[in-house]
């Protein structure tokens, strides 16, 4: 009992933090979410009307809501595994034995991770440019037609998924190289003297060793990736047709733009909820695979 | 704000020669995030005595009562003379028949255009009606071919489809703000000419972001008309090099069978209504709005001053780039006095930006405009139902 009372002792300050900062503000946004606080309601609390779940359901029957959904959800499907395996082959290279100057490389890599994103969204808005961008350059040397990157519906999202894939891949690859190092070389030998080549000791020693960290990497970039904003924001504004408008995006734009935080809490309480039941199910599949 | 808030402080001590006991604190704001810093300072009860406001905020402002009404200061004032103001500029301050500002600097758009390539399409002088400018517009897309352009309208800014809008006699909202208007005749012409600019290639479909340099690009003649507001003046007489500076001009928006309105726009001063310092406000208010004060402030920031006596100024009157200005300035309307206007220009752009794309017919553009701004407007009805029986 005593050791109990200590031990709720020594959590207490962090639990009161936590609950100070976290769930009190959590359950206040919720609350704020069942009404339609909006900028009447900020000159006077008296033109708050309690809606019950009356946003969730406007929100439900809206085309912006299902749209930025489908644009968040494209950009998770396309851009996670993109990144994943981004990071994976730039560990893999960085870890090879064949590699020289590992170093060099891991910061080169690791360098979009900790620069400004609005100052390379910048850069990249020019390398994007439809006629004087370097790409599109490129391309026509192939012999293939230049493409209004950001400026066709169909092509802007993908290009946002590429910015964000090269500005990110750096986080998890330094992740991915430390599992590596961590994997004990006399495995590898084994699986020489065996006689594996390189692709068969990438699939059963390296990727079973990796799992754990896998899950870890797949958790973390799946939460980062739903909340997509900074990117859209800074490169394209949500445009052109709002084929780049995220669900953070919309709720940024209710709340902050248009002063709707009512209709905008509600918008964060149902990413929230997709969230959670994403992460559910990626913990449990891994669970399974695990058992079988 | 921006520029403007740099440059109070080379106006104040002259203010301050004049009044030695009123000590004058300035806040400077960034444009960007100034709408929400005054909310927020709103929200704590932090407002400030004086402030520029942007006049498509006022009505949002005066929603929230944070503004004072200004009729009876002005009434007493020998400087601040009302008649001296341009209407739709002075209009811009007034919500639900109050006064809650007084024009600073005025902001409108017009025609910036190449003169020596309308010249070579056949044309000694810029469009005055819609029928003119659609003949050059064709004619100058007829000359350079497919990779140029006559008109630069970028999707991602809602002002030029407004610009053409506020032309027509039907207003953009109806029932004292009540509905959108967007099905009326007018507005339908006005997404007509609009959409018509894309369709006959006379317009690049692209966003702002896309043309990062407007000013070089029509040097470039990537187009020949370009819609902006008067920064453009002094972007264009930096950033174009000498020998080009003979080719462009500005022109008054041609209209659909005349000269056409624009926007009213640009920045207002107004006075917020918790301050303690009331007289001594409105004594700075009265000073920044002297025509004398105007004039430096003008040759310090550009901005064009929102009085007639102070357009007589030599340097204004015979600036033949601002002469456009000065015509387009007695032909300004307000844009919707309604706090939810920033929402509904933005929802007009995004249906445009549809309808240019072959997402929706106009028609369908128009009913889907009405049924998002008819929601948006919900609120205020609301509210307005409520206030009537007091």
């Amino acid at each position: 009992m005593r050791a109990g009372l200590a031990g709720w002792a020594f959590a207490a300050p962090a639990l009161l933090i936590i609950g100070v900062f976290f769930f009190v503000p959590v359950l206040g946004a919720f609350a704020v979410s069942l009404t339609d606080f909006d900028l009447y309601a900020l000159a006077d609390l008296h033109n708050l009307r309690f809606v019950g779940l009356g946003n969730y359901l406007e929100l439900l029957h809206s085309r912006d809501f299902w749209r930025a959904l489908g644009n968040t959800c494209y950009f998770v499907i396309a851009g996670v595994p993109l990144s994943i395996a981004a990071s994976l082959g730039a560990a893999l290279l960085i870890n090879s034995r064949l590699t020289r100057l590992p170093a060099l490389f891991r910061t080169v890599f690791f360098a979009p991770v900790v620069a400004t994103l609005v100052a390379v969204a910048l850069v990249w808005r020019y390398l994007l440019h439809t006629r004087y961008g370097l790409i599109n350059w490129a391309l026509g040397g192939l012999g293939l037609h230049p493409i209004d990157w950001l400026g066709d519906p169909h092509w802007a999202l993908p290009a946002i998924i590429l910015f964000a894939v090269w500005k990110n891949f750096g986080y998890n690859m330094i992740i991915f190289v430390a599992a590596l190092q961590s994997i004990p070389a006399d495995l590898y030998e084994a699986a020489h003297l065996d006689g594996a080549n390189g692709w068969q000791t990438f699939r059963r020693v390296t990727l079973p060793l990796l799992r754990p960290t896998m899950l870890l990497v797949g958790v973390l970039t799946v939460a980062g990736y739903f909340q997509l904003f900074a990117e859209p924001y800074v490169m394209t504004e949500g445009g052109p047709l709002q084929s780049t408008t995220s669900v953070l995006y919309l709720m940024y734009e209710q709340g902050f733009k248009w002063w709707n935080l009512g209709l905008a809490s509600a918008i964060a309480f149902l990413l929230f909820l997709i969230m959670l039941a994403v992460t559910a199910l990626e913990l449990r599949f891994s669970r399974q695979r695990e058992s079988a | 704000m921006g520029r403007e808030g740099e440059v109070i402080a080379k106006l104040l001590p002259q203010f301050q020669r004049l009044h030695p006991d009123i000590e004058v604190r300035v806040q400077q704001l960034p444009w960007n995030t100034a709408h929400q810093k005054l909310l927020t300072a709103f929200a704590g009860g932090a407002t400030p005595d004086l402030c520029q406001l942007g006049n498509s905020w006022i009505p949002e402002f005066a929603a929230l009562e944070a503004l004072e009404p200004l009729e009876t200061s002005v009434a007493g004032s020998s400087v601040v003379q009302s008649a001296d103001y341009f209407p739709g500029i002075w209009q811009t301050n007034v919500v639900e028949g109050r006064l809650y500002g007084v024009p600073w600097y005025v902001d409108t758009r017009l025609l910036f255009y190449r003169r020596d390539l309308l010249a070579q399409a056949g044309f000694s002088s810029p469009p005055r009606t819609w029928n003119e400018w659609r003949q050059m517009l064709a004619a100058i897309k007829a000359r350079v071919g497919p990779d140029r352009y006559s008109v630069l309208l970028p999707l991602n800014e809602f002002e030029p489809l407004l610009v053409l809008a506020l032309q027509q006699p039907e207003p953009l909202l109806r029932d004292g703000g009540r509905f959108g208007n967007f099905e009326s005749s007018g507005f339908h012409r006005a997404l007509e000419f609009y959409t018509e600019a894309f369709t006959n290639g006379w317009a690049p479909p692209v966003e702002n972001t896309q043309v990062p340099n407007a000013w070089e690009e029509l040097g470039r003649g990537y187009y020949s008309f370009y819609i902006s507001g008067p920064w453009s003046i002094g972007e264009f007489k930096r950033r174009l090099p000498p020998e080009q500076q003979a080719s462009w001009m500005t022109a008054p928006m041609p209209g659909p069978d005349g000269p056409g309105a624009s926007l009213a726009g640009g920045s207002s001063l107004v006075m917020f209504r918790r301050s303690h310092h009331k007289p001594e406000a409105w004594l700075l208010l009265e000073f920044l709005s002297s025509p004398a004060t105007q004039r430096r402030f003008y040759a310090l920031t550009g901005d064009l001053p929102p009085r007639r006596s102070t357009w007589e100024a030599p340097e204004l009157a015979d600036n033949v780039y601002a002469r456009a200005f000065r015509e387009q300035l007695e032909q300004v309307k307000p844009a919707p006095r309604v706090p939810q206007l920033e929402r509904i220009v933005t929802e007009m752009r995004l249906v445009a930006e549809r309808v240019v794309h072959g997402d929706l017919s106009i028609d369908q553009g128009t009913i889907e405009l009405d049924r998002t701004v008819d929601a948006v407007l919900a609120k205020r009805r609301w509210m307005l139902a409520r206030e009537a029986p007091r």
